[in-house]
C-alpha cells in the first residue's frame, strides 16, 4: 500500500475510531480538551507508522492503547510534577485503571457523556457545532472551515476556546440527569439541526445546499438515536432530517438553481430517506403515546414534513392537517417563523387571503425584521390575489435580504416575471 | 456517498431452495450490522434467498426471456447486500475489511450513482432542453 493509500486508510479508521477514542479517553481523564489531545497524539503516530508497518488488524484497538499509553505518561509526568497534590494524583491514579472488558460495554454511555460534553449550554452555538463535528464526526477544523465558509483559523480558535471554556466551567464528563436532562437534551438536537441547516438552505455562499453538511448531521442523529433510543423528540429530529434530505437532489435544478417544494418533481425524491423518516416519525410518536406525553416540537415538524412525503402530488397534500400541526407547534414552541410557516399552509388550506391577514398581523414582529421570507411568501399570497405590482415589490424586498446568490436569483426572477411589459406573455 | 456492499458468497450459486444461513453466523452478522447501525452508516440491507428460488429475465433479440434458478452459468451470485453512507470509498472499505465474513464470502463494493454523476454534459442536449421546457411549464402553472 502506498503512502498516499495508507493515508487514506487511515483517514477512514479515524471516521470511524476518534469518537469513541476521545469518549473513552474523556472518562479517563475527565477532561475532554485533554482527551482529544492524547487522540490526536495516538493518530500522528498512526500517520509516523502504518505507511511502514501496515494497517494493523485492529486499527481501532491499535489507536486506543496507543491513545491510553499516551494518557498514562500525561499522568505520571503530572504526578512527578504535582507530587505535592497527593490527593489528585490518587484520583487520577484510580480513575485510571479501566476495566478493559467494560469499555467495551460503557462506549455508548461515553459517546452520549462526550455528546452533552459537546453541546453543553455553557459554550455559544458556534462553539458547540464546532466541537461537535470534531469530536463526534471526527472532521478537521479544515473541513469545518470549508463547511461554515469561515476562515480555517476561527474554527480552530472557537475549538480551542471551546475546550477551555469546558475546563474552566469545570463540566462533569456525564449524562445529565433528571430536570436537567430535557435542557440539555433539547441543547444537543438544536446543535445537531443547525449543522443539518447550514448544508440544507445555506446562508451564505454560491451554493443553495451542502449535503455534506446534511450528511454529516444526519450521521449525528442517526448515531444519538441508537444511544438515546427511549427519547422521543431524538427520533423526532431524526426523522425531521431524514424526510428534508431526501427532496436535496429535488430541491436544486440542472444550473444549481433553488426549487421550491410544491414545484419539486417528487420522483426524485429519495425514497430510502423518505421511509427511513416516516419510521423514526412513527418510533417517536409511540413513544410519545406511551409516556402518554404530547409530539415535542422535532415531532411535530417531522409529523409536518411527513404530510409533504405521503403526498404523490402537490395537489394530495393534506393542508388542513398541516395547519392543525402547526397550531401545536405555535402552542409548544411559539415564534414568529411559525406564524409564518402556519400563514403559508393557511392559504393553502382555505385561500391566500386568509394567509395575508395572518400575514400582516406578524409583520411587524422585531424578529422577522430583514427575514427575508416574510416579504417572499407575502409576494406569494398577493400574486396568487392578482395584486401583481404589490406582489413584485415584495420579491424585489426579500431578494435585498438575503445573502444566497443562487436565492437571489431565483426572487429577482420571479420579480421580474412580473414586470408589467411582461405579463402579456404570461 | 453511498456505497452498496455486496455479499457474494461461494457456493450460493447451487444452494438449496430456502437455506439459510446458521444460528452463529447470523449472531455474527447481527452484531456486525448493529455495528453499522451505531456508527450512522447504516441506510439499509437485506439477505436474499438463493438463486435455485429466483429467475432471471434475460433479453437477447431484444425479446424478454425467463429463466428459472438455479442458473447453470452462474459463478458468482449475490446473497445480500448492505447499503452505506459515508465519507469516502476507503472508508467503506473499512467498514467491510469488519465483516465477520467466512472463507467462502466476497464482499464487493460498488459506490452508487448520485445525480451530480450524471452533470449536464452527459444529458443529449434535447433532453436538457425537454426538460427545461418542463420546468418553464411547471413554474408558469406554479405562478398562476
Amino acid at each position: 500500500m502506498g503512502i498516499s493509500a495508507t493515508h487514506g486508510a487511515i483517514d477512514a479508521v479515524w471516521r470511524i475510531e476518534s469518537a469513541k477514542i476521545v469518549a473513552g479517553l474523556a472518562r479517563m481523564t475527565r477532561d475532554v480538551g485533554l482527551a482529544e489531545e492524547l487522540a490526536q497524539e495516538a493518530l500522528l503516530a498512526a500517520l509516523e507508522k502504518w505507511p511502514e508497518s501496515g494497517v494493523p488488524d485492529n486499527p481501532g484497538a491499535w489507536l486506543m492503547a496507543a491513545a491510553k499509553n499516551r494518557a498514562l505518561d500525561h499522568f505520571r509526568h503530572h504526578k512527578l510534577v504535582e507530587a505535592k497534590h497527593e490527593e489528585i494524583g490518587r484520583e487520577t491514579e484510580e480513575g485510571f485503571t479501566p476495566d478493559f472488558d467494560a469499555f467495551e460495554d460503557d462506549i455508548g454511555d461515553d459517546l452520549l457523556r462526550l455528546i452533552f460534553t459537546a453541546c453543553h449550554p455553557v459554550l455559544s452555538t458556534e462553539a458547540r457545532a464546532a466541537l461537535t463535528l470534531r469530536l463526534l464526526g471526527g472532521l478537521t477544523t479544515d473541513e469545518i472551515a470549508r463547511a461554515f465558509l469561515v476562515p480555517e483559523p476561527t474554527v480552530a480558535q472557537r475549538v480551542v476556546r471551546a475546550k477551555r471554556t469546558l475546563a474552566e466551567a469545570h463540566v462533569p464528563f456525564e449524562v445529565p440527569r433528571g430536570d436537567e436532562l430535557a435542557a440539555r437534551l433539547s441543547s444537543v438536537l438544536e446543535v445537531i439541526y443547525l449543522v443539518f441547516n447550514e448544508g440544507y438552505s445555506a446562508t451564505a455562499g454560491e451554493d443553495w445546499t451542502r449535503p455534506a453538511l446534511c450528511e454529516d448531521a444526519l450521521r449525528l442523529g442517526r448515531i444519538l438515536a441508537e444511544l438515546a433510543p427511549a427519547e422521543p423528540e431524538v427520533h423526532g429530529l431524526l426523522a425531521l432530517m431524514e424526510i428534508q434530505a431526501s427532496r436535496l437532489r429535488a430541491r436544486t435544478g440542472t444550473a444549481g438553481e433553488p426549487i421550491l417544494l410544491m414545484d419539486q418533481d417528487r420522483s426524485r425524491w429519495d425514497h430510502l430517506l423518505v421511509r427511513r423518516g416516516l419510521g423514526a416519525l412513527e418510533r417517536a410518536e409511540t413513544l410519545c403515546a406511551e409516556a402518554g406525553g404530547a409530539l415535542g416540537p422535532y415531532t411535530l415538524q417531522a409529523a409536518i414534513a411527513a404530510c409533504h412525503a405521503r403526498a404523490r402530488t402537490p395537489g394530495e397534500t393534506d393542508w388542513k392537517r398541516i395547519v392543525a400541526l402547526y397550531d401545536g407547534l405555535a402552542q409548544l414552541a411559539p415564534s414568529p417563523v411559525v406564524e409564518l410557516n402556519r400563514a403559508v399552509a393557511v392559504a393553502m388550506a382555505y385561500g391566500p387571503q386568509e394567509g395575508l391577514a395572518l400575514v400582516d398581523a406578524i409583520a411587524a414582529e422585531p424578529a422577522l425584521r430583514g427575514y427575508h421570507l416574510l416579504p417572499s411568501v407575502r409576494a406569494d399570497f398577493l400574486l396568487k390575489l392578482g395584486r401583481l405590482d404589490e406582489a413584485r415589490g415584495e420579491f424585489e424586498r426579500a431578494a435585498s435580504l438575503t445573502r444566497n446568490s443562487r436565492e437571489i436569483r431565483l426572487l429577482l426572477d420571479r420579480a421580474a416575471a412580473l414586470h408589467p411589459g411582461l405579463r402579456v406573455v404570461k | 456517498m453511498r456505497f452498496m456492499m455486496l455479499m457474494i458468497p461461494k457456493g450460493y450459486e447451487s444452494a438449496k431452495p430456502g437455506t439459510l444461513p446458521g444460528p452463529r453466523a447470523i449472531a455474527a452478522m447481527m452484531k456486525y450490522n448493529e455495528s453499522l447501525q451505531k456508527a450512522g452508516v447504516l441506510l439499509s440491507g437485506e439477505g436474499l434467498h438463493p438463486p435455485s428460488m429466483g429467475a432471471r429475465v434475460s433479453f437477447a433479440g431484444g425479446k424478454p426471456k425467463v429463466t428459472d434458478g438455479p442458473f447453470a452459468e452462474a459463478k458468482e451470485v449475490l446473497g445480500g447486500y448492505w447499503m452505506i453512507q459515508v465519507k469516502s470509498r476507503e472508508e467503506a472499505i473499512e467498514w467491510a475489511k469488519r465483516c465477520p465474513g467466512s472463507e467462502n464470502e466476497v464482499i464487493e463494493i460498488r459506490q452508487v450513482q448520485e445525480l451530480s454523476d450524471f452533470d449536464a454534459v452527459t444529458l443529449p442536449p434535447r433532453l436538457a432542453a425537454r426538460e427545461q421546457e418542463l420546468r418553464d411549464k411547471l413554474e408558469k402553472k406554479g405562478e398562476r
